[in-house]
């Protein structure tokens, strides 16, 4: 299972708690862990990337063992600790205003 | 007795103040979607337990809430959690929160850009949804004013939306620009004795017309003059803030300018200046009163660098007379050391056979008279930044 962190906003939006966790079928990627979270929370469309070219929206960030992979391609593999669930996939609300 | 449901979107979530006829006890709910913006909530006509509402972010972009039981539980209309999110074929589903453009050129001509704050060219971008309109007899068809300025519209409560991109095409949509807000489609109105007839209003576009439902559109800009525009008797480029009518008499219509409060006795075809002894004539709402047609509302602002009222006194004007003749509304409103304002979707009336007028402030006020602005009383003082105003008027 694929342990993934919602910011607050995103959390309320889908009804969870901080932690949800995914099965994600073949290579856990980027990709791959967006479409699984999209497919299981619909309502998430659109609100982490774009509807139609898929990019990752501006004020948003992902993490994962304390490497900032928002610019990485979407078929970039996960780590392995993240693939084994032994850490955690963070998307994150950009810090934005004082 | 008939009563009263207020519907507040604000900076920070939605409120909901209900009362009764008398409209002296509230009962205020909420917030929903707490730290979301809220920038319109608006029932439907055909159904009083519908309501619709815009939720939107910087950071997580544009989502549509639906109500059917008069806002205590909410849903997002679109794919629900375990639904699949491709149809049987294997197509992506319309999703509630989905605003595309549409690109397919109606009327020959590419949709693609507008002008920039520069005056160069710039791809339309979706932004959020400024406006929600329902339809005077479906609940399940809405109207959404969005940011770029199009609009967009629901025929299956809010599951999808579609362009309806005659306005965008008709062509002078290259010329339009950005207000300070944002190129903002803001206000919609349905003429109720021809519901084929639909306005709109676009900050810094100006007023639009469609005869048919909105497949095509014309400008009704003629008589509106801007003096920070090049040209300040365009055809297009008028900061056009608000516009309203009264639902028996829609030929006329009224209109707050960035400055001018406007009329027009021809659906649009015309416009003539109303200001007359206001103590500014910037600002950003206009209401007409429900049963009165030729009494009209507004809240003078003292500048547009300057979006406070005017005098530090927060004053509603009122004209009985359809413009030009206008009266400081005061009592019961703070007289000294206000600087707040108030936005363009931020004031509505009732329909009781006292009309009741109601605006919120940028300083999270919300204000209810219920003698047609002779006097006035805070609903709630305290609520974030005030956006926007709706009344249902309810058996």
């Amino acid at each position: 299972m694929i342990r993934v962190i919602l910011p607050f906003h995103l959390r309320t939006l889908a009804g969870v708690d901080a932690e949800i966790q995914l099965e994600v079928g073949g290579s856990v990627t980027l990709c791959s862990v967006l479409d699984a979270l999209e497919t299981h929370y619909p309502m998430l469309r659109g609100t982490i990337r774009d509807h139609v070219t898929l990019q990752r929206r501006p004020l948003l960030r992902f993490f994962a063992c304390g490497e900032d992979l928002s610019h990485e391609s979407p078929e970039t593999p996960l780590p392995e600790a993240v693939r084994l669930g032994k850490k955690t996939f963070l998307i994150v609300g950009a810090i934005a205003g004082g | 007795m008939s009563r009263v449901r207020v519907l507040v979107g604000t900076r920070k979530g939605a409120f909901i103040l209900s009362a009764d006829g008398m409209r002296k006890k509230w009962k205020v709910s909420g917030p929903y979607f707490a730290g979301w913006e809220i920038y319109h909530m608006k029932g439907s006509p055909a159904d009083p337990d519908r309501l619709y509402a815009s939720q939107t972010s910087g950071w997580f972009g544009q989502i549509i809430q639906r109500s059917n039981d008069g806002g205590r539980t909410w849903e997002q209309p679109g794919t629900g959690p375990g639904e699949s999110i491709t149809t049987p074929e294997g197509m992506p589903k319309g999703e509630s929160n989905k605003f595309v453009y549409d690109v397919s050129s109606p009327n020959g001509k590419p949709l693609t850009t507008h002008q920039w704050y520069d005056g160069t060219q710039h791809p339309w971008e979706f932004k959020r949804v400024w406006h929600l309109e329902p339809s005077l007899t479906d609940h399940d068809t809405a109207y959404a004013g969005v940011e770029d300025a199009a609009l967009f519209r629901t025929t299956d409560g809010g599951k999808t939306w579609h362009e309806l991109a005659g306005l965008r095409g008709h062509g002078t949509g290259p010329k339009w620009q950005p207000g300070a807000g944002g190129m903002c489609l803001h206000t919609i109105l349905i003429d109720p004795a021809n519901q084929e007839r639909l306005y709109t209003a676009i900050s810094a576009a100006g007023v639009f017309r469609s005869d048919d439902a909105g497949k095509t559109w014309k400008p009704i800009n003629r008589g509106l003059r801007s003096q920070y525009i090049p040209d300040p008797d365009a055809e297009i480029g008028h900061c056009v803030h608000r516009i309203a009518m009264h639902p028996e008499r829609p030929q006329v219509l009224f209109m707050q300018k960035h400055w001018d409060v406007m009329r027009s006795d021809d659906a649009g075809e015309s416009w003539q200046e109303i200001s007359g002894n206001l103590p500014s004539d910037f600002g950003f709402v206009v209401e007409v009163h429900a049963h009165e047609p030729d009494t009209i509302y507004v809240v003078p602002i003292k500048s547009d660098f300057e979006h406070y009222v005017a005098g530090a006194k927060l004053r509603v004007y009122r004209s009985r007379t359809g413009g030009n003749e206008w009266e400081a509304l005061t009592k019961g409103l703070p007289q000294r050391n206000c600087y707040v304002n108030v936005l363009r979707d931020a004031m509505a009336v009732d329909s009781l056979d006292e009309c009741g007028v109601y605006f919120g402030t940028t300083g999270g006020q919300v204000y209810v008279s219920a003698d047609s602005g002779d006097s006035w009383k805070p609903i709630v003082r305290d609520l974030p930044s005030v956006v926007s105003v709706e009344v249902q008027t309810l058996p």
